[in-house]
């Protein structure tokens, strides 16, 4: 039982006739030193590239999934393609089978459409069942073909895992052609597809066939996972389309860029990729590039400039850095105002804002170097000059904020200071601009007052505004 | 029915008003098979500020994707400008609700205000110079001129809606439909919002807005569509806001808050019925 799929994984576990392989020199293949090594790369790379491009739009339209379908619904075709071919007679044909596997994935891109239609089942279900209904009876057929034991079997199993390492001038010229042609295309609807994706509605609105345009991305998967097949084969060709594109949305935020910077990660995970698996002898090609491509997407998650996590942590970091700064400089001007004493303790600043004595101690070191603060002695601290005109600064941002508070968001006197403390770090010129001209004459004399007593006692301060403080 | 009419393709059949900004006549609009809309007719003049008003599930969006051509229709016609919708497409423009997007899309405010020119651009063209100061425009029009190069996912809901409003306003078009343009923004946000759209009003385009507001559909516009599948009522605001009309459109539904808000709407006018 289940012969057909044991053959499967039977293929998949067998080691590439690999062309380059060679005796493992490693800076060979690395520097492209012969020609079969540089046919691979560019293959790979160019495949790369274009899934990338096609991918990106794919994950924008919600269709990710929709290249693993394409892939899967492929073997039928191409196994019904090769049973054909060998019952007119012909030889075999690398472009035959290529054909019968587009008809099948366009087939399958057809069902899933017109079953979201049709049905009332979701996208995944929807996609669930054609993915495996079509690779169901490609297993039938792959069957059906081994039982049928012609000799030009062999090369069926190539389209179920790849065969990067033995990839021929012929099937470069492929996939160049394939790409090139999606490429075109995603130029000259560069426009429309970016409004496909980002608000189909509108687009009806403006006239522009919805469904002409999924068409169209239709196609342009099917011709990517078609010379995909070369490469990473039918079950993994879908890595191809989404990781790149998923790896690229940490690097961006502009679309241009962002398929730009997918066909770049798609290149670059194929190249290496390759490379490790020519040096390697033995570890399968097309496991390899989805492997080094999803190692890039784990790079782009982390280090992202956009929204990987690492920016994303140190921004975090140096905005609470500069939260703890700001509190600190006002409250010693703050404390100065309210004593006339331009020496302050430590106490003092504990008592004016809550601070712990450790954290204190880190904003004060932070803001010494800084040159904002100087330490009189052991624990009296004064402002600098210059300290001192960023205080005043932002003691202004502050209160303009609190007396917009108190003024239009009714806050009761006792809370305004809480308030403004989480809005004021974020008050840009533009916004301070119209705080100023919507308090008009109270900002006339440099800063307003405070609306509220300076030093809080803490006998009498307010319960619910303490609760958040500086954690 | 004069059948001979309907045969030769005439821009607009004798059911239809061709002076109407949008004129529905027999209307069903049905997700399976579930009528959303229905038998409605209806005709909204132009240069008008109009308010279409109804509960939850009312087919208020429905009504205006009908008369978009995005949904299809059961039965009925609908003639948008006095003539065919396929013909006068340029001439419309439309702001959807701001929840059907993804905000997370990677473009700017000024790429998505720039989508509403695409039509005028034509196919396989690239967006121009021209064109990116006539969005410029559009956004400085709506108070965002300093967010333009911000990825939309950086905005503030108001300022998200009021991206969407200037990429209704760079279409210049003469027939407006929003879908709930006022949804969850804040009170400056919406009295700019207010003050765009009456300024295209008083440039004699006409605005149809789906609204979920009663306290401010009575100050707000200066015609009423009541809608709860069916047409309630219909006309100019001060003969259509009535009690009745309401409780007829919200039925039991109309909670205190909103007869409230009724009230509230109806006090500050001096219009009240008995």
């Amino acid at each position: 039982m289940n012969g057909e799929i044991a053959t499967i994984f039977a293929m998949a576990a067998q080691p590439f006739t690999a062309a380059t392989a060679g005796e493992g020199d490693f800076l060979r293949i690395l520097l492209l030193q012969d020609f079969n090594t540089r046919v691979v790369v560019a293959g790979a790379m160019l495949l790369g590239a274009v899934g990338g491009v096609v991918g990106t739009f794919l994950l924008l339209r919600r269709r990710a999934l929709m290249g693993d379908v394409l892939g899967h619904a492929m073997l039928p075709g191409v196994a019904a393609a090769f049973l054909a071919t060998q019952a007119l007679g012909l030889d075999r044909s690398l472009l035959v089978l290529l054909l019968g596997g587009g008809i099948a994935a366009t087939l399958a891109g057809l069902a899933v459409i017109g079953l979201r239609r049709v049905s009332r089942l979701d996208d995944d279900a929807t996609m669930a069942i054609v993915l495996s209904g079509f690779f169901g009876l490609g297993v039938v057929l792959l069957s059906v073909v081994q039982a049928s034991g012609g000799g030009g079997q062999a090369g069926l199993e190539d389209f179920v895992f790849g065969k990067t390492a033995s990839m021929v001038t012929s099937d470069v010229v492929v996939i160049a052609i394939g790409g090139l042609l999606v490429a075109s295309l995603a130029v000259l609807f560069f426009k429309e597809l970016r409004l496909l994706c980002f608000d189909d509605a509108f687009a009806a609105s403006l006239g522009r066939p919805v469904m002409g345009l999924d068409l169209l991305l239709l196609s342009m998967t099917v011709v990517t996972a078609l010379v995909g097949l070369q490469a990473v084969g039918l079950i993994l060709v879908v890595a191809l389309l989404v990781i790149p594109a998923a790896a690229a949305r940490f690097l961006t935020d502009d679309l241009r860029w962002t398929v730009a910077g997918s066909s770049i990660i798609g290149a670059m995970g194929c190249w290496v990729g390759v490379t490790v698996s020519a040096a390697a002898p033995g570890l399968p090609a097309g496991a390899m590039i989805v492997l080094a491509t999803a190692g890039l997407f784990v790079v782009a998650l982390l280090v992202g400039p956009k929204r990987g996590l690492l920016p994303r942590w140190s921004l975090g970091r140096s905005l609470r850095r500069a939260v703890g700064r700001d509190h600190l400089l006002r409250s010693m001007l703050e404390c100065r105002e309210a004593t006339g004493n331009a020496e302050i303790t430590a106490d003092a600043l504990i008592t004016n804002r809550f601070w712990s004595t450790g954290g204190l101690a880190g904003l004060l070191r932070v803001a010494r170097r800084a040159g904002e603060v100087i330490q009189i002695d052991r624990d009296r601290w004064r402002l600098t000059d210059r300290g001192e005109i960023e205080a005043a600064a932002m003691v202004r941002n502050h209160r303009l904020w609190e007396h917009y508070l108190l003024a239009y968001a009714h806050l009761a006197p006792s809370h305004v200071d809480r308030a403004a403390d989480r809005i004021e770090h974020v008050l840009d010129p533009v916004l301070v601009r119209r705080l100023e001209t919507e308090l008009g004459a109270l900002v006339d004399a440099g800063s307003p007052a405070s609306p509220h007593p300076l030093i809080e006692d803490p006998s009498v301060g307010d319960v619910g505004a303490t609760g958040g403080e500086d954690r | 029915m004069p059948v001979h009419h309907r045969h030769r393709n005439p821009p607009i059949g004798p059911e239809h008003d061709p002076h109407a900004a949008m004129s529905i006549h027999d209307v069903t609009v049905a997700y399976h098979r579930r009528p959303v809309l229905w038998d409605l007719d209806l005709d909204i003049p132009r240069g008008v500020l109009a308010a279409v008003v109804g509960p939850n599930g009312a087919g208020k969006s429905t009504m205006i994707k009908a008369c978009l051509d995005l949904v299809p229709r059961v039965s009925g016609s609908i003639r948008l400008l006095g003539d065919e919708i396929a013909a006068v497409r340029g001439r419309i423009g439309y702001v959807p609700q701001r929840e059907t997007v993804d905000w997370d899309f990677p473009v700017s405010a000024l790429d998505v205000v720039c989508m509403g020119l695409y039509r005028k651009i034509g196919w396989f063209r690239p967006v121009r110079r021209r064109h990116r100061d006539a969005a410029m425009e559009a956004l400085d029009r709506v108070g965002l001129a300093d967010f333009a190069d911000r990825q939309i996912s950086r905005l503030s809901g108001g300022q998200q809606q009021r991206v969407f409003l200037a990429r209704a306003l760079v279409q210049d078009a003469d027939l407006y439909f929003m879908d709930e343009p006022f949804a969850s923004v804040d009170a400056a946000t919406e009295q700019a919002i207010l003050e765009v759209l009456r300024s295209l009003r008083d440039s004699g385009r006409t605005v149809i807005v789906v609204h979920h507001d009663l306290q401010t559909t009575r100050d707000y516009f200066d015609w009423l569509v009541l809608l709860n599948t069916r047409l309630v009522a219909a006309g100019r605001i001060e003969e259509t806001w009535t009690q009745e009309n309401l409780r007829a459109t919200y039925g039991g539904r109309l909670t205190l808050l909103e007869a409230a808000g009724w009230a509230m709407g109806t006090a500050g006018s001096g219009q009240i019925r008995p």
